[in-house]
């Protein structure tokens, strides 16, 4: 299943957040989407899963969801939202639980993704138990529980310091390698897009607009951290956001 | 910068930190009974201001080797849990749906609002002639009164529940009832156990105000039976007997905040 944003406009009040986003996300193929601070990334992550709704434009679904997909379009967002009051696997379970899966359906399926993220052995513990790092693969997890077409990730790893953000990094590039997902990723780390991303889309300060896209010419699994290529891509980008950054920091400071 | 003294860095922090310290509240309250235990045998507190501790002792121990003591207490302690059980879940029950309705909030919080600065005994007389002297206008005395801050806690607490995962419910196709129950209800548990410490003190006052306008057993009707007579020895057991239930009642919602809210740190 593909995705598409068709000239996304968004407004709060009389303030343009997006305009004239236009998007394709082809299965099997992550995009990652950078930008300036408050340039409506996120809202427009928000506006593809359904969260929220355009003021003009529309989101399009292309094709039908592959077979055994119980929630097409499904977020892994920043602060992880986990229900403090539930272990990993119930967690992960409340997804499943509103499907009417069979019992032994859904405990395959809570394996399954428990394995793949290497959660294991933590099926038990609280998500005040468990490290920023753990309690985000907890939430990947759940989001690949429910087999959706695209993953819509809300710079996931924001959250984390340097180390940890490293080690999911490769997470994801190994999940991806097993098993391609389609995915929208929003990042403000260049390093993570640059890494992740099949194609970056950088939007350009309020209102967001598409400024460029870009194709890293570089197989996934193929990417290091600190590989030459990638500097390079990282630094164009830098280019390209730098003055929009420093205009959208001045921006916010004169509000 | 450096002359060659050395001097250790002065610690600083520390402090503003209340830590459990077992058994200081038993200290407190043995210091206090022994102070007025002393002062009433020596004399410089008269017998009319306060008993000797020992008399209250002595009486609590004949109204329980009478049998008295839950003759008075069992009708006590079953319109605290009729009428609070009644009380409480109905607020429950109203501060979710204003919790979650625009139309629920805009219409019923400002009638809270309208009930809560009530003083319920004000009512007694019209609910003696609504449910009849009997235990009826009881439990609807203390209904009210732990019905509006229940209210109250429920909703803030329902408000308090974090967006994020309300939103995270949503985006995984979960349906309505089951955000309600398994997001919304959980979140709000907290503030539903402490706003449950209240009601049941506010509880506890109505009960013995209802029981002193018309009750013939009932720690409220043993209270003021000793206080037309004077009798500050039997006085002060009643008033025991209510400090006892409070205790109890509060040490209850603990143990259930331990038991239901383990998940939190």
């Amino acid at each position: 299943m593909d995705l598409r944003a068709d000239h996304i406009t968004h407004r709060y009040g009389d303030m343009t957040v997006l305009e004239d986003v236009s998007l394709d996300i082809p299965a099997g193929e992550i995009l990652c989407i950078i930008g300036p601070s408050g340039c409506g990334k996120s809202t427009l992550l928000r506006l593809l899963g359904g969260l929220e709704e355009p003021s003009a434009g529309q989101v399009l679904q292309l094709g039908t969801p592959p077979m055994g997909c119980l929630n097409p379009l499904t977020y892994v967002f920043q602060d992880f939202a986990l229900l403090p009051w539930r272990t990993v696997e119930g967690n992960v379970s409340l997804v499943l639980e509103d499907h009417r899966l069979e019992r032994h359906a859904a405990e395959a399926i809570i394996d399954d993704v428990l394995t793949r993220t290497k959660l294991a052995d933590f099926r038990r513990a609280l998500p005040r138990q468990l490290s920023g790092g753990m309690k985000q693969r907890v939430a990947i997890a759940r989001a690949l529980a429910v087999n959706p077409a695209v993953m819509l990730l809300d710079e996931p790893l924001s959250a984390l310091d340097a180390q940890t953000r490293e080690l999911l990094m490769d997470d994801l590039i190994t999940l991806w390698s097993r098993q391609p997902f389609t995915g929208v990723y929003v990042t403000h780390n260049l390093a993570e897009a640059v890494r992740l991303g099949h194609r970056i889309v950088v939007l350009s300060r309020r209102p967001g607009r598409v400024r460029d896209v870009i194709e890293v010419p570089m197989d996934l699994t193929d990417r290091r951290p600190g590989m030459a290529e990638l500097e390079r891509l990282q630094a164009q980008l830098w280019q390209m956001m730098r003055d929009e950054a420093l205009a959208a920091d001045q921006e916010l400071a004169d509000v | 910068m450096s002359d060659g003294t050395a001097r250790p860095v002065r610690f600083r922090g520390g402090g503003f930190r209340p830590t459990a310290r077992r058994g200081m509240g038993v200290i407190v309250f043995v210091v206090l009974i022994a102070l007025i235990e002393w002062g009433t045998r020596a004399g410089w507190i008269s017998n009319l201001t306060l008993p000797r501790p020992s008399d209250v002792a002595r009486t609590f121990i004949d109204l329980w080797n009478t049998g008295l003591l839950f003759q008075h207490l069992t009708p006590s302690i079953t319109r605290l849990i009729v009428g609070g059980l009644m009380g409480i879940s109905a607020g429950i029950g109203i501060g979710i749906l204003i919790g979650l309705f625009s139309y629920a909030r805009a219409g019923l919080v400002p009638l809270v609002a309208a009930i809560f600065p009530i003083p319920k005994i004000a009512l007694l007389p019209l609910f003696v002639i609504w449910f009849g002297i009997d235990e009826g206008s009881k439990y609807a005395l203390i209904a009210l009164g732990t019905f509006t801050p229940t209210i109250v806690a429920t909703y803030g607490a329902v408000d308090n529940v974090d967006r994020t995962l309300i939103r995270m419910g949503q985006s995984f196709g979960l349906s309505w009832f089951s955000i309600v129950r398994k997001i919304v209800l959980p979140g709000a548990l907290p503030g539903i156990l402490s706003g449950m410490r209240v009601s049941v003190a506010i509880g506890i006052i109505l009960l013995v105000a209802a029981e002193m306008l018309g009750a013939e057993f009932g720690v409220g009707a043993y209270i003021l039976q000793a206080g037309a007579l004077y009798d500050l020895e039997r006085l002060f057991a009643g008033v025991v007997i209510l400090s006892v239930l409070g205790v109890v009642t509060s040490w209850m919602i603990g143990q259930a905040e331990k038991r239901l809210l383990r998940w939190r740190s």
